[in-house]
Order: structure tokens, then sequence, then C-alpha cells
């Protein structure tokens, strides 16, 4: 183990040290925990950035903890693959975590709780790098399941509560279902490779059947799509706004969520094998943005406003990995990791100020109470709606121009009318919140959050203002493309560009897009310039579906969840008890019934036993003599 | 010698002990029943030992009697401690044994 | 050291009968000391195998620790021992479990504390020489002295239907290993019949040669005996009542050793003397593997109480376990192995926390308990890691010997291996839903406010489990390196028939032709 390999050990170890000191002595650690929580992802933060300098200085390598399992001709490491993907993605994730780490040490304060917490959320962080860092697909499918596994406890942090654990159980379980299809993918690849290393697998690719290349890209995918919350997974991502905010912020937002995203980027040779696969990604995430933007227009609680436009903002960076553009794809996972988590951040300190309200129409005219809050919120707004300078606008615009680009037309307008909605939904809640009439509770005491907690928040929100910048020039002249470029060289363009359309017509479009939406919610909720009720009515179908959402929830409820519960009652009162068992007991009782009669023949007499003696003997001599 | 008479006596004297045994309730005639198909046995062997010139079948006429000595001594007492039990010796009331 | 090594299965095998028979001297009374004295000596029992473990050659597929004496000369039969990668790690585990559901049940065990701890090191004795026995007709004997003690355990220290369950389980388990008898004993007159010699020596055995058509009826029979035991899915109904009814030692005992004589016996035997018949009727055994696993799975997450909910749980994770061994591709019969050890460490854990809750409540039903978890952390953590380790969640031993089954059975068996790993779905979905009525939530029954968390007995008795869920789920290579040689083997064994069987069939195809 050289330097280089130990550098890259100490970055999931330090978190892994925290997760189990926090565990097993969290109760004697007390207000001590979410320090020592903090300071073991700063660490591991300082340490990416130095791995960062050494890759980016350097190239990629591979390190080899030890053996995992061997069995037969099934061979697998733990071990690392170090690339500038893997090292970027390092960066981001340690550096959300540690903001978010800190700020939770203000949002979780007097939580029962509260080492416990750390110690989940250490664990997650540990679980987050070893995915990005993993160099095959079982070490990588292992630590997707840890994620999950992460995001599963910290939903359901407050278990009392039984909508925070149902919606625990629903997100584990919807992941699972993405995981099967993942885990098929992987023995898919072991079945046709003969092996789970990134490197050979890819290398592989080209000599496979080429249906046998869409069948693993579209198996990978599923698991893509429940991580990454897509249609027609999404469903578990609302319900888990029932964790703590900053849990929403690091994992439903920032992490977990985009290492669909990171999947897809990652095994981009075999997806550039596949054509037909690829679309189907980029067609399932533009329709993910659309009808998550839609869902979100009407609903009414913040955190789930914010988790439909997660949802959303995946469906964009799918789109951009669908049509090939990996690197727009993975800008865009940055700059959505910094602002979307500002905006969970904000989100949880107007929560804390409102003493856990969370209700659009129970808010109003907080500017004044909660400037840093409110400043920092508009920020990440504006990025959102991509709006320039902020982040938002140059890695959204990355990947709606190379969807004109690349002549996916149907995918780039439904982008700008998404771009349209998100803009409208974000400053609804603006709008709602911050401005306009008060409907706050009088007894709620509204107030600022505390340093610790608005500190993260400003970081977050200057980042957010400048990440945008590593996306100039525009196109794959960036700074970040260029950086990534060497990764992704590997990649098969199978949609060569069909034009360059001048980069500042595509913007402006998509600005347009995003200062019409704002427009629209100033009209709605500060002009009131339109009846609300009124267009309700007159929308009455349309609204209903969005403020239902799609009824999608209900749909798998009466469709598969109602039926298979039925089926498995079915399966044993009737088939378990009934036929099998009574089979079975028939069986027995019909024993016991004839052995019943038989047993009378035992009378007790001795006579009778006597004569039936007697009756067997001359039988047998007369048989013996007729023969 | 005519092995016949012999035979056909045994078998007349096990044909009475076996339907005294099957027809009398009286422990104490059907142990007698028995003992009668017993000697029944007995006949036959000495018969057949008489007449095949062998010395085995006498050694069993010995062990049978031997063995019946035995039973019979056992017989007797079950006979008895059935009547202190019951107060009678017929063999009906001994049916508890049953099913 | 060496002799002691040379006669080390004997040791084993004889140790806890020899201790049991002191513990006949020890008056009933003093049931404190019958405990203590009973764990103490079954713990020296796992310490001594553990020997097996260290001087185990893990390179070697051959039997080892082998030892042969005549035993019943007329008709061949030995005194013949030896073990492989894959009876070394059931020993383990039969010895592991032992001491640990000795350990567990100091509270469950009220009456008659005497007569359970003599009946368990019985058992012990019995599973372990079951495990040994390379000899038929000693294999015999234990596998039917096993039925025993067990039959008592349930009968006497069960719970409310407790000899309906006890009566079942014996009656189902002795009709399907009568009908197995049958099927080796004609196995035995066929090598006679072959050879001019009486043997039980199974090694031997194996180049019996037995017609096509004979083969698959005596495959059927022998298959019967074993799927009960495993259970295979229309067989298994026993199972749900016996784990139901049974104290916590005996279920633990029930799911964790005695279910895993199932899948021995074809390792052991049905496979390796009907080679051509497995490979015939393949397809059906692994639709019955399948249908268990999803079957299972459904009918476990509607089930209102905890025990026969891992009850059911059994039956999926042992059709997983046919599917890989069946597959018979060295990873997935890797794999079925090691899930063998897995599903007795999980299994029994949630066997143990069952256990304790019903300790404290006195009730196993689902609906009694909920929002616990706040009274009991330690309990709620450690009980979550051995559901997770149930649900196969990477990093805990399921993980990786699921996986294995799978990714082996993949190549040939597409379809089989894609509905069963849509079981692994339904895994989560009942464990997890059990665990959130059980632990999450508020608490809605006043009863549960009192709840006590583990104390040190129960936290040593979970812990040797939770260590080695961790273990196998992290660094697997000690148990699949001495597991790996002795399963190769065994399919080269069998694939060498394959061949043949494929050349018979082409020739056949040729006359047809």
């Amino acid at each position: 183990m050289d330097t280089k390999d130990l550098l890259v050990w100490s970055i999931p170890f330090f978190p892994m040290l925290g997760a189990i000191l926090l565990g097993v002595f969290g109760k004697y650690l007390k207000n001590y925990a979410g320090y020592i929580g903090s300071i073991s992802i700063v660490i591991s933060f300082l340490f990416s950035v130095a791995l960062f300098i050494t890759v980016a200085s350097t190239h990629g390598f591979t390190a080899i903890l030890y053996p995992w399992i061997y069995a037969s001709t099934f061979k697998t490491n733990i071990s690392t693959y170090i690339d500038r993907l893997s090292v970027i993605m390092l960066v981001m994730v340690t550096g959300v975590s540690a903001l978010v780490h800190i700020y939770s040490i203000g949002y979780m304060k007097g939580d029962k709780g509260f080492a416990r917490y750390f110690s989940y959320m250490n664990l997650f962080v540990f679980s987050m790098i070893m995915l990005v860092l993993a160099n095959n697909f079982l070490l990588l499918y292992v630590f997707w399941e840890a994620v999950g596994f992460c995001s599963y406890i910290l939903i359901g942090f407050w278990y009392e509560k039984k909508s925070a654990s149902d919606a625990a159980k629903k997100a584990f379980i919807v992941n699972r279902v993405g995981d099967f299809g993942f885990g098929l993918g992987v023995m898919l690849i072991f079945v046709s490779t003969g092996t789970l290393n990134y490197t050979s697998v890819f290398g592989m690719m080209p000599s496979l059947p080429g249906y046998l290349v869409t069948i693993i890209a579209l198996l990978l995918f599923a698991g893509a799509v429940g991580k990454s919350a897509q249609f027609p997974l999404h469903i578990w991502l609302p319900d888990a706004m029932e964790g703590p905010t900053p849990v929403s912020s690091l994992i439903h937002a920032a992490t977990m969520v985009t290492a669909g995203v990171y999947l897809v980027a990652r095994c981009h040779v075999i997806f550039s094998y596949s054509p037909f696969a690829s679309h189907v990604v980029a067609y399932i995430g533009g329709f993910t943005a659309f009808l998550a933007a839609f869902i979100a227009l009407t609903q009414y609680d913040i955190k789930r406003i914010i988790a439909y436009s997660t949802i959303s903002q995946l469906g964009y960076m799918f789109m951009a990995v669908g049509i090939g553009s990996y690197a727009a794809g993975i800008f865009h996972l940055i700059s959505h990791a910094v602002f979307k988590g500002l905006l969970f951040l904000t989100a949880g300190s107007v929560m804390h100020a409102m003493s856990g309200e969370l209700d659009l129409r129970k808010m109003g005219k907080l500017y004044s109470k909660m400037k840093i809050t409110a400043v920092t919120f508009i920020v990440g707004a504006l990025a959102l709606s991509g709006i320039p300078p902020f982040s938002g606008f140059f890695s959204k615009d990355a990947i709606l121009a190379d969807t004109f680009n690349k002549g996916y037309y149907i995918l780039w307008i439904m982008g700008e009318v998404t771009a349209f909605m998100t803009a409208f939904y974000i400053f609804r809640i603006i709008f709602r919140v911050f401005f306009g009439e008060s409907h706050v509770d009088p007894s709620v005491h509204v107030h600022e959050s505390s340093k610790v907690m608005t500190i993260p928040m400003i970081i977050l929100a200057s980042l957010a203002a400048v990440v945008g910048f590593i996306g100039i020039p525009p196109f794959d002249h960036s700074l970040f493309y260029l950086f990534l470029h060497r990764d992704f060289q590997n990649s098969f363009v199978f949609s060569p560009f069909v034009n360059y359309y001048p980069w500042f017509l595509l913007s402006s479009i998509s600005v347009l897009a995003g200062a019409l939406g704002i427009y629209t919610a100033y009209l709605f909720y500060i002009k009131q310039a339109f009846d609300t009720e009124k267009i309700k009515r007159i929308f009455k179908p349309v609204y209903e579906l969005s403020f239902n959402k799609v009824y999608i929830d209900e749909i798998y409820d009466q469709l598969i969840v109602t039926p298979l519960k039925n089926f498995s009652v079915y399966l044993w009162r009737v088939v378990d008890t009934f036929v099998i068992d009574g089979a079975v007991n028939g069986l027995a009782q019909g024993f016991a019934s004839f052995s019943g009669r038989v047993r009378r023949v035992q009378n007790g007499m001795v006579m009778s036993y006597a004569l039936t003696l007697m009756i067997g003997v001359i039988a047998l001599l007369a048989y013996y003599f007729i023969k | 010698m005519d092995i016949n008479a012999y035979l056909i006596v045994a078998g007349i004297l096990f044909s009475i002990g076996g339907l005294g045994v099957l027809i009398r309730k009286n422990l104490i005639v059907v142990f007698m029943s028995l003992e009668l198909m017993f000697n029944a046995a007995n006949l036959g062997f000495v018969a057949v030992s008489g007449y095949l010139n062998l010395i085995s079948g006498d050694i069993f006429v010995i062990f049978v009697m031997v063995v019946a000595a035995a039973e019979a001594a056992i017989a007797l007492g079950i006979a008895i401690a059935f009547y202190r039990e019951k107060g009678t010796i017929n063999i009906d009331k001994a049916n508890e044994l049953k099913w | 050291m060496g002799l002691f090594l040379k006669y080390i299965l004997s040791i084993l095998i004889f140790f806890p009968l020899v201790s049991g028979i002191f513990l006949f001297f020890i008056n009933k009374e003093n049931e404190r000391l019958l405990r203590n004295l009973a764990t103490f000596l079954s713990l020296v029992e796992f310490i001594i195998s553990i020997f097996l473990f260290v001087y185990f050659k893990s390179s070697a597929y051959e039997f080892q620790f082998v030892e042969k004496f005549r035993w019943i000369k007329t008709f061949g039969a030995t005194y013949y021992l030896g073990i492989d990668g894959v009876s070394l790690f059931l020993i383990l585990l039969t010895t592991l479990l032992s001491f640990i559901s000795l350990l567990s049940s100091y509270k469950y065990v009220k009456v008659h504390v005497k007569e359970f701890v003599i009946l368990m090191l019985a058992l012990e004795t019995f599973m372990i020489g079951t495990f040994a026995a390379l000899d038929i007709l000693l294999f015999y004997l234990f596998w039917e002295f096993m039925l025993i003690p067990m039959y008592f355990i349930i009968g006497i220290w069960g719970s409310a239907r407790k000899i309906y369950s006890a009566v079942k389980f014996i009656l189902y388990t002795l009709a399907g290993s009568l009908i197995m008898l049958f099927g080796l004993i004609v196995i035995f007159i066929l090598h006679y019949d072959q050879t001019g010699s009486f043997t039980f020596n199974i090694l031997k055995l194996y180049h019996t040669h037995i017609p096509l058509g004979l083969q698959i009826i005596l495959f059927i029979a022998i298959f019967i005996g074993f799927a009960v035991k495993v259970p295979v899915f229309p067989f298994h109904t026993w199972l749900a009542d016996a784990h139901t009814e049974a104290p916590t030692a005996g279920s633990v005992i029930l799911a964790g050793v005695l279910l895993k004589f199932g899948i021995y016996g074809f390792f052991r035997f049905a496979i390796p003397l009907m080679p051509e018949a497995t490979l015939i009727l393949t397809p059906f055994i692994l639709v019955l593997a399948v249908i268990g696993i999803i079957y299972g799975a459904l009918v476990s997450m509607v089930q209102k109480d905890l025990k026969r909910l891992v009850a059911f749980s059994s039956i999926s994770h042992m059709g997983f376990i046919m599917l890989g061994l069946f597959a018979m591709t060295a990873i997935s019969v890797d794999g079925s192995i090691l899930q063998l050890i897995n599903h007795g460490i999980s299994t029994g854990a949630l066997f143990l926390f069952v256990g304790m809750l019903y300790e404290r409540r006195h009730t196993r039903l689902i609906s009694d308990f909920g929002g616990i978890a706040k009274k009991v952390p330690i309990l709620a953590a450690l009980f979550m890691i051995t559901v997770l380790s149930s649900i196969g969640l990477p990093g805990l031993n399921g993980f990786v010997g699921e996986f294995l089954i799978l990714v082996g059975s993949f190549k040939q068996y597409t379809v089989f291996t894609v509905i069963a790993t849509s079981g692994v779905i339904f895994a989560a979905v009942y464990l997890l839903w059990m665990f959130q009525r059980v632990m999450f939530q508020n608490i809605t029954n006043s009863k549960n406010e009192q709840f006590k968390d583990m104390d040190l007995r129960e936290i040593v008795t979970i812990i040797p489990l939770i260590f080695l869920m961790l273990y196998i789920g992290l660094y697997p290579t000690p148990f699949l390196s001495r597991i790996d040689p002795t399963v190769t083997h065994f399919v080269n064994m069998i694939n060498h028939h394959k061949y043949a069987y494929n050349l018979i069939k082409a020739k056949i195809g040729l006359f047809n032709a």
C-alpha cells in the first residue's frame, strides 16, 4: 500500500470510524457527537481534495484493499477505481456532506437521537464514498444498496411517526424493485463477460452482441430509475421528506439520488454501444422532468415541492446522459447538488423557524424576519430557474443546448416547458413564503436560525452563484468538459452533432422560459392578477391531476399492492391451510378412521382370538392340502 | 408298528383340547384343555420318534413337559389373582385389554 | 494432540452424549447447576469443533479426519466418519447453535430442566453424527435418532398446539425418511448384485450403476425423503407448525441445523448416487424451488404470528438454496453451501429475537407489539442487523450466498433466476413490514411500556451470530476457500455424468433419425 492508496482508503475510513464510534458510544458523547460526526467528514473532504489534486495532475489508478469473494471462477476484490469522474463526485459528496453535517449540529440540537443521527449520517457518507470509489459492479451494487439502507434508516429517523416509518419502508422497497433489475444486470454482465471489473467489462463491450448490451444497459438503468426516483419508480422520493431536512438535503437531493446518473455516466461505454437503451434513458428522463415539474405546480408542502423539483432535475440529468452528453449531465449533477442542497437547507431553516410547519398556506411575509434564509433561498431558486449567472443556468443550458444540437427536439421542447414550470413553482414558494400577506399562526415565534446553520447556507449560496463558471466557455470547450473529457473519450458517439446553433440563441430561449415562469408566479402571487380559484375551476381536471400526483400511488395500490396482498392471503388461507395441509391432515384422518374400525377386531375376548387363530390354522392346512 | 393309530388318537385329543379352549368359559377348564393339546402334541412326538427310531422327539417331549409344568404354576397363579380381583374365573370377564 | 486430532470426529460426536449421561447423576432440583453445566459443556464442544476448522486442509476435496472401524461385518456396515468442506461448516454450525440455543433457554424453559438439557445434548450428538457419517447405515441411524429428542423438545416445551405439531413433525419426517430408506436399500442391493460384496460405504456406492428408469424412481423416493426436511414447496406444512410451536431453542435448532440435512442429503447422497436422474429431473426440482421462493415470501408477508412469519421465510430461503444446488455450477453450489450456513445464522438469530420478545410479552402476535424500539435500543439495533442479513443486504452474509447462487444459476436457468431474484424484493417487503410493525411507530399497547432491553446473557447469545453475519458479509474467503474445492470436485463429478448422459441422448437421437 503506497501513499496514494493510503490517501484513497483514508477517505472512506474516517466516516466509517465516525459511524462506529457514534453508534457504539453515542450515549456518552452527548453534544460532542455533532462535532465528531462533522470533523470526520471534514477530514474526509480534505483528503478528497488532496486526491482530486493528485488525480487532476496525473492520472487515475486502482487500489486493492483485499480479495472479497472468491468462489470458483467468480472473483471480486474490495478495490477502488479512481479517475476524474470519481474524484469530482468525491469532492462534491464530501463537500456537501461536510456542510450538511455542520448545519445539522444546529438543526438537530436537542433531538433525543442526536448521536444516532450523526452515526447514520456518517455511515451514509461512508457508503456513498465507497459507491463512487468502487471499481467493480458488485462493490458498486453493495454500496448502492448500502446507501439505500442508510436512506431507509434516516427517512425513518423519527420512527414513532407512522408516516415516517411508512415512508422509509416504501423508499426501501421501491428501491429494491429497481435494484432487482440492477442485480440482474450485474449477473448478466458477469455471465456474458466473466468478470465484473469496470475496465475489463468495458473492454469486452465491443465484442458482445448488440441485444445483450441493450439488455445489460436497460437492467442497469432500472437500478438508476429506482435510486434516482425516475418515473415510474419516483413515488418514494416525495414521501422520503418525512426524514429530517438535512437528510433530504444531503441524501435526497445532493448525493444518493444522483447515484443513478453517476451509474449511467460510469457505464457510458455500455450505454454508448446501445443507442436504444440510451434513448430510453433520455426519454424517461425527459418525461420524468416534465411530469415531476407538473406535479410540483400545485403542491402545498414546501419540502415536497422541492422533492418533485429534485425528481425533475434528475430527469434533466438523465436526458443529458441519455443523449450522450455525459459531461453536461455530470455538470448539472454537481451544480444541482449545490443549489438543491441549499434549497433544502433553507427550507429546513424556514421549517425550524416555523416550528415544523411546511404548508405554504400558513406562511407569508417571512422575508423581514429571516433575511439570510430568504436571500440564500432566492439564490438557490434563481440557480434552479436557470437565471444567469447562477450555476443552474450554465448546467441546464448545456443540457438543453445539447438536446437541440443533437436533434432531440421533443426533448428540447419538454425541457424548455419544464424550465418554465420550474421557475414558476420555485418562485411560487418564494412569493408565498417570504413575501405577500402573512398567514403565520400568531403563536409561532419566527426567528432567524443560528450561525451554525446559516453559515453552511451562505457557503452553499456563494457556491451556487459561482460554480457555474466552470462551464464556460460553452459546450465542449468548457473547463469542466475538458477536465472530464479524458474519462469519456472511450464512449462511442452514436448521435453525431447535427448542428451547432449559436449558443446565445438557445440560452436566451431558456432564460426567457425561466424569466417567464418567475413573472407568471409574480402575477399570481404578488400582483394577484388572476383569480386563482377561478383558474382552478376552469382547469379542474388538469389541476386535480397535478394536485393528486397523477394518481400514480393510487394506481400502484390498486393494481399491485392490494391484489398482491389478497393473493398472498389466498395462498395462505386456501392453498397452504386448506389444500396442502388439508391433504396432509386428511391423509392422517383417513388412516385414523380406518384403523379406528380395524381395531374393533381386538375385542379383549381371549376366545375370539383363539377362534381366529384356529381358523387361520385350518385355512392354512386347507390351502396346503388343496394345493 | 402302525403309527396311524397313535396319530389319530393325538389328533382327536388335540381337537378335543382345541374345542375346549374355544368353547369353555371356565379358566381352569380352558387351561386343562390347553394341557390336553400339549399332550396330544407330545403323543405325536413320541409316536414319530419311536417310528423313525430317533431320540430327538423324546427330548422334545421332556422339554414340553417341563415348560408345561412351569407354565401351569404361573397360569394357576394368574387364575387365583384373577379370582381375587373379579370374584369369578369366567374368562369372558377378562376383556379389559382391548382396542 | 495427534491422537486427539485422529479421533476428533468421534470425540465431537460422543462428547455431548457422554455429557448428557453425566448430567443424569445431578439432582434435578439443582436447575442452575444443570443449566450452567450443560451450557459450559456445549461451549467446550464448540471449542473442540474449532480445531476441525483450524486443522482442516483447505485446498483438498478429499475427506479428512477419517475414522473407519468394522461395525457389522455380515452386511458390510462400518463405523466410517470423515468430513469435507461442506460438512465441516455444517458441524461448526451445529456446535455453535447448540451452545447458543442452550444459552438462550435460561428463561424460556422453566420446567423439566434436566430432561431438556440432556435431550439437547443428545440431539447435538445425533446431528453431528449425521453430518460426519460416510456409511449409509450409520447415517440413517443418526438421522432417525435425531427425530426423537426433537419430538420431545417440541412436544414437552412447546406452546399451545405442541402435541399436534410434534406428531406432525415426526410423522412427516418419518414418512419421508422411510421412503428414502427404501431407495437406499435398493441401491445397496444393486451394488451387491454388481460387485458381490455388501457395503454401506457411500464412496463405493457412488460407483453403482443404476439403470436409468430405476434411477428415476429411486431418485423420486429419496428426493421425497430429503425434500420433506428441506422443505421443498409442497412438503413444507410441518415446518410452520413445528417452528411455531417449538420452544426458542427448538426453533433455532430446527431452522439452523435440521433444515440443512435435506440439502446435505441431496449433496452427499441423492445427487452423486443418481446423477443421470438428477439431470433429467432438474427442471422439475427447480420449478418447485422457485415456487417455494415466491410462495414462502408471499405467505410470510401476510402472517400475523412472528414465528410463523420467520418459518415461512425459511421456505423462501431454502428455495434459493435448492435453486443453487440443482443449477449445478461451481459458483451456484458454492453459494448454496454458504447460504446454508448463512440461513442457519440469520434465521437462528431471528428465532432468538422472537423468543426474547415472547419472553417479555408472552405473545407472538405482531399486532401486540409496536413502538418498542425506543424502549429497547440495543435489541432494536441487533434485531435490525439480523433482519437485514435475512433480507440479503449487501455487506452482510445473506447477500454473498444469494448473489453467488443467482449469478451461478443465471446462465443456464435464466428464467428461474429472474423469478427467484424477484423474491429478494418480497423479502424486503415482509421483513421490513414486520420490523416496522413490531419496533416502530408509537406504543399503542400499554403493556409494552415496561419493555426491558437485552441483558448480558442475551447479548452474549446474539453477538457470535451478529459477528458472523458481518464477517461472512465482508470477508467470506475463509469459508469459500474451504467449501470451494469440495464443491468443484462435486460439480465436476456430476458434469462428467452430464457428458455421458448427453452422449447417450445424442446416440438415441441418432437412432431415431
